[in-house]
C-alpha cells in the first residue's frame, strides 16, 4: 500500500474511532520520557523487537549524554518530561473545518507564494476528506517507481515491509550515540520516508515529501534513509516552501544517505517551519542530524539547503567521503530575520584517495537575526590528494543582526589541497536607492541583491524547487530594508 | 519641464542648499560648475529622491506634477535620470538582468508590454555601440570590478536604454581620461533631442568643449549666483570661483 493511501486510510479510521471519548485516551500518551513510553510507541507501530532493543539502546545512551551547548544559539532549557512523544494524527474534528478558520496571515503568505487553493488547505491543517489530486498522482507515481524496482515508502512501512534493508542500514552512518539530537531521534522517531534504489537504476523522477503531504503528521522525530545501490541516482525534495502549521516545538531528526559505488544522491532541502513572533515566542526548534556516506568509489552526495524558517536552527549535513575518488558537496542559503538563530554548515571528511568536496554557504542575517556558519573540513592520513573547496559568504541587512563563521580545517595528509573563501557583505541603502533610481521598488531591489547573492545555491536546486526557492526568500524578507 | 523655486535642503540638519531657482525647458541642456561643497551633488540627490536629503523648503514642478512628493522609483519611472557620481556596485547581479529589471519596471509603469529576452538583447546591442562597451561587460555582475571608465559608460548606457526625459549627470567626467571622455560626450549627444533635458553636473569645463550647454549655472555655498551662456564656463576656467565667493562674502 502507498505512503499516502496508508495514511488517509489511517486518517479515516482514526477519525471514525475518534467519534467515541473513550478512545481518545488511548491515542494520547501523556508526556514524559521513559523506557516504558518508548515501549508503548514500538508497540504502537506494531515494531519488530530488534528495533525496540534498538530504540532502548538509545535512550539508555542518551539518558547518560550532555545537551550540547556549543552552538552559537541561545534558547531556555528544553525540558524533555514536558513533551508528548506520541501523537496520532489529529482528530478532524480539532481541526480548522474551513479555511475561513485559519489566520488570515498565513492565508496571505499561501496567496504570495502561489500555493494551490487544495493544497492550502491541507497545509493549513484543515480537516478535508481526501486529497484526490494528491492521492491519484501519488498512487501513478507509485507504480512507475515500482516497475523499476525502486522503493519509496513511509519509514513505518519500510520496517514491516522491508526489515532486512532497514536493519542493515539504519544507523550505519547516524550511530545511534552519535550526539544528543540523534540519540533521541534514535528512542522515540515517530516516522519519516525510505527510499531504495536498485544497482544501476536511475528513479527516473525527483521524489519528494510533497507527494506524501497528507503524512506532514510525522511528527516532530522524523527518521528518513536512503540508500542508493552500484551506480544508482536518486534527487530527493524535502519539505515545502509553504508555512506550515506545527504544534511541535522541538523537531529531532535525523537523515542518513547511504551512496554505494559509481552512485549518486542529491538531496534537496527547503524549509521553512514557524520562526516564532517579533519576540521570537513559539518559533520550531530545529535540531536535525544530517549525515551521507559516500561508501563506494566515484560516488556522490550532494546537499542543498535553504533554510528560511524555524526559531533556531542546529544543522550540519554532512558527508563522509569513504571510497576512492567520491565527491562530498554542500549548498546552503540560511536565512535568519526577526529573532531566528541559525547555526549550520556542514562537515566534509575525507578518508578515501582523491576524494573532493565543496562547500558554498550563503547566510543572510536580518531583523535581530543571529547567522552562524559552522563547518569542518577534515582530512583523514588515507586521503591522498583530497581536495576541498569552502566559500562562506555573509550579507547583513540592518545593523541588528549578527552573521558569524566557524570554519575548522584538520588536515592530516600532506599531499591535501584545502581552501576558504569568505566575504561579508551588506545590503546598503546606496544600492537599494540605485536600484530605485532605474526605476526598481525597494522590495524588487532587495531581491533582486538577495538572488544574486543565492544565485550559485540555488542553481543546484531543481527547476522547480529553485523558483519556488527565490519566491520564499522574497516573502520571507519582505520589508527587511528601508 | 523643470522648474526649482527657491529651494531648501538640508543633510543631517546641516543646510546645503540655500534657495535655488532653475527652470529648464525641453531640450535643453544646463550646465552646473561649482567649487567643492558648493551643494552640487546635492542637488542631483534631491531631485532623484535620495532619502538622506531633507527639503526644508521650496518646490520643484517637472511636467506640472510635484516632483517632490513622488518615491525615487517613481521619480525614474516617469524619466528623471540620475547618472552617479560613484556608480554602485551589485554583486551577483548581472548588468544584463539589472538594466532588463529597470526597462520593464519603467515599461510597466508607461503601460506598454514588457520586453523579452531577444527584444531586449537587440535594444542593448544598438545602444552598447553608442558607448563603445565590450559586450562581455553586460554579463559581469553591476559595476563589480570595473574600471573608472567601464562604470560611467555603464551610467550613460543605462540613460541610453531608459531614454529619460531629464537626464542629470553628476560628475560624469570626473576620472575619465580624455578618451573615455570622448566617448561619453559622444553618448551624450547621441540622446540629445527636442525632447530631452539635460542637467550636467561638473568642476571643469572640460566636459562642455564635448557636450555645448545651452545655460552654465555656477552654484556656490548652495545658491546659483551666476548664470549665462556657455562662454561662462570658459570664464571661470580662467578665473576661477574665486571671484564669485567673493561676491557671495559681500
Amino acid at each position: 500500500m502507498s505512503a499516502t493511501t496508508k495514511t488517509l486510510d489511517e486518517l479515516a479510521e482514526q477519525g471514525y474511532k475518534f467519534g467515541f471519548v473513550t478512545d481518545i485516551e488511548q491515542e494520547t500518551v501523556p508526556p514524559g520520557l521513559s523506557e516504558d513510553v518508548i515501549r508503548l510507541i514500538s508497540a504502537k507501530k506494531g515494531e519488530p523487537d530488534w528495533l525496540l532493543d534498538w530504540r532502548l539502546e538509545a535512550y539508555r545512551h542518551w539518558l547518560t549524554m550532555d545537551e550540547p551547548a556549543w552552538a552559537h544559539v541561545h534558547y531556555p532549557k528544553i525540558d524533555f518530561q514536558a513533551i508528548s512523544y506520541y501523537a496520532a494524527p489529529k482528530s478532524k474534528k480539532d481541526r480548522p473545518k474551513s479555511l475561513d478558520e485559519v489566520d488570515p496571515k498565513l492565508l496571505e503568505t499561501y496567496d504570495k507564494l502561489g500555493i494551490p487553493i487544495h493544497e492550502r488547505e491541507i497545509l493549513a491543517g484543515v480537516a478535508v476528506d481526501a486529497v484526490f489530486d494528491s492521492v491519484s498522482v501519488a498512487t501513478s507515481y507509485k507504480s512507475k517507481l515500482a516497475e523499476k524496482g525502486i522503493i519509496f515508502c513511509s519509514f513505518s512501512e519500510a520496517v514491516h515491509e522491508h526489515p532486512e534493508l532497514v536493519r542493515q542500514y539504519l544507523g550505519s552512518v547516524v550511530p545511534r550515540k552519535d550526539n544528543y539530537f540523534a540519540a533521541l531521534n534514535s528512542a522515540v522517531f515517530s516516522d519519516g520516508s525510505f527510499v531504495y534504489i536498485p544497482k544501476g537504476v536511475r528513479c527516473p523522477m525527483e521524489l519528494s515529501t510533497y507527494f506524501r503531504m497528507n503524512a506532514q503528521n510525522t511528527g516532530q522525530f522524523e527518521r528518513t534513509l536512503i540508500v542508493a545501490e552500484e551506480g544508482a541516482y536518486v534527487s530527493y525534495l524535502e519539505g515545502c516552501t509553504a508555512p506550515m502549521r506545527d504544534e511541535n516545538q522541538l523537531h529531532a531528526a535525523v537523515v542518513e544517505l547511504v551512496a554505494l559505488d559509481d552512485a549518486q544522491i542529491k538531496y534537496s532541502t527547503v524549509q521553512n517551519w514557524y520562526p516564532g513572533d517579533e519576540n521570537g515566542k513559539g518559533g520550531i526548534y530545529n535540531f536535525v542530524t544530517k549525515r551521507g556516506m559516500c561508501k563506494g568509489r566515484n560516488s556522490k552526495i550532494s546537499w542543498t539547503q535553504v533554510e528560511t524558517g524555524s526559531a533556531i536552527t542546529w544543522k550540519y549535513p554532512s558527508c563522509i567521503l569513504k571510497g576512492d575518488n567520491s565527491v562530498g558537496e554542500f549548498y546552503s542559503v540560511a536565512v535568519a530575520r526577526g529573532r531566528q538563530q541559525a547555526d549550520t554548515g556542514t562537515k566534509m571528511i575525507h578518508m578515501g584517495k582523491n576524494t573532493r568536496s565543496t562547500i558554498v554557504s550563503k547566510g543572510i542575517s536580518a531583523g535581530f537575526g543571529q547567522n552562524s556558519y559552522r563547518g569542518l573540513v577534515r582530512i583523514l592520513p588515507s586521503a591522498e590528494n583530497a581536495r576541498n573547496y569552502s566559500q562562506c559568504d555573509s550579507m547583513l541587512m540592518g545593523d541588528q543582526c549578527g552573521a558569524h563563521t566557524f570554519p575548522y580545517i584538520d588536515a592530516r595528509n600532506a599531499t591535501a589541497q584545502v581552501e576558504h573563501e569568505a566575504t561579508t557583505s551588506k545590503i546598503g541603502e546606496d544600492q537599494i536607492f540605485y536600484c530605485n533610481q532605474r526605476g526598481l521598488s525597494t522590495e524588487d531591489a532587495v531581491s533582486l541583491i538577495v538572488n544574486g547573492f543565492c544565485k550559485e545555491v540555488f542553481r543546484t536546486l531543481p527547476m522547480e524547487f529553485a523558483v519556488e526557492a527565490q519566491k520564499l526568500l522574497e516573502v520571507s524578507l519582505e520589508g527587511s530594508v528601508g | 519641464m523643470l522648474t526649482i523655486k527657491n529651494l531648501h535642503a538640508t543633510v543631517d540638519g546641516k543646510p546645503i542648499l540655500n534657495g535655488i531657482d532653475l527652470t529648464i525647458e525641453a531640450g535643453e541642456v544646463h550646465a552646473i560648475m561649482g567649487p567643492n561643497g558648493s551643494g552640487k551633488s546635492t542637488l542631483a540627490k534631491v531631485l532623484s529622491g535620495h532619502p538622506g536629503y531633507e527639503v526644508t523648503a521650496g518646490e520643484v514642478l517637472y511636467k506640472d506634477g510635484n516632483l517632490l512628493d513622488l518615491a525615487p522609483e517613481d521619480r525614474a519611472r516617469e524619466g528623471v535620470f540620475l547618472g552617479f557620481q560613484y556608480p554602485v556596485e551589485i554583486p551577483g547581479v548581472s548588468n544584463v538582468y539589472f538594466l532588463k529589471s529597470a526597462v520593464n519596471a519603467i515599461r510597466k509603469h508607461r503601460g506598454e508590454p514588457e520586453l523579452d529576452a531577444m527584444d531586449f538583447l537587440t535594444l542593448i546591442k544598438k545602444r552598447m555601440k553608442l558607448v563603445h562597451m565590450d559586450e562581455s561587460l553586460m554579463q559581469r555582475p553591476v559595476n563589480a570590478g570595473f574600471s573608472g571608465g567601464e562604470k560611467k559608460r555603464n551610467e550613460i548606457l543605462q540613460m541610453a536604454v531608459l531614454e529619460p526625459a531629464l537626464g542629470v549627470l553628476d560628475e560624469t567626467d570626473s576620472g575619465l581620461d580624455i578618451d573615455a571622455l570622448k566617448t561619453v560626450a559622444g553618448g551624450v549627444n547621441a540622446l540629445r533631442s527636442a525632447e530631452r533635458s539635460f542637467l550636467l553636473i561638473t568642476h571643469y569645463q572640460r566636459l562642455l568643449n564635448y557636450v555645448v550647454p545651452d545655460y552654465v549655472h555656477v552654484l556656490i555655498q548652495g545658491r546659483i549666483v551666476k548664470s549665462g551662456g556657455k562662454e561662462l564656463a570658459l570664464e571661470l576656467e580662467q578665473s576661477g570661483y574665486a571671484l564669485f565667493r567673493d561676491t557671495e562674502a559681500a
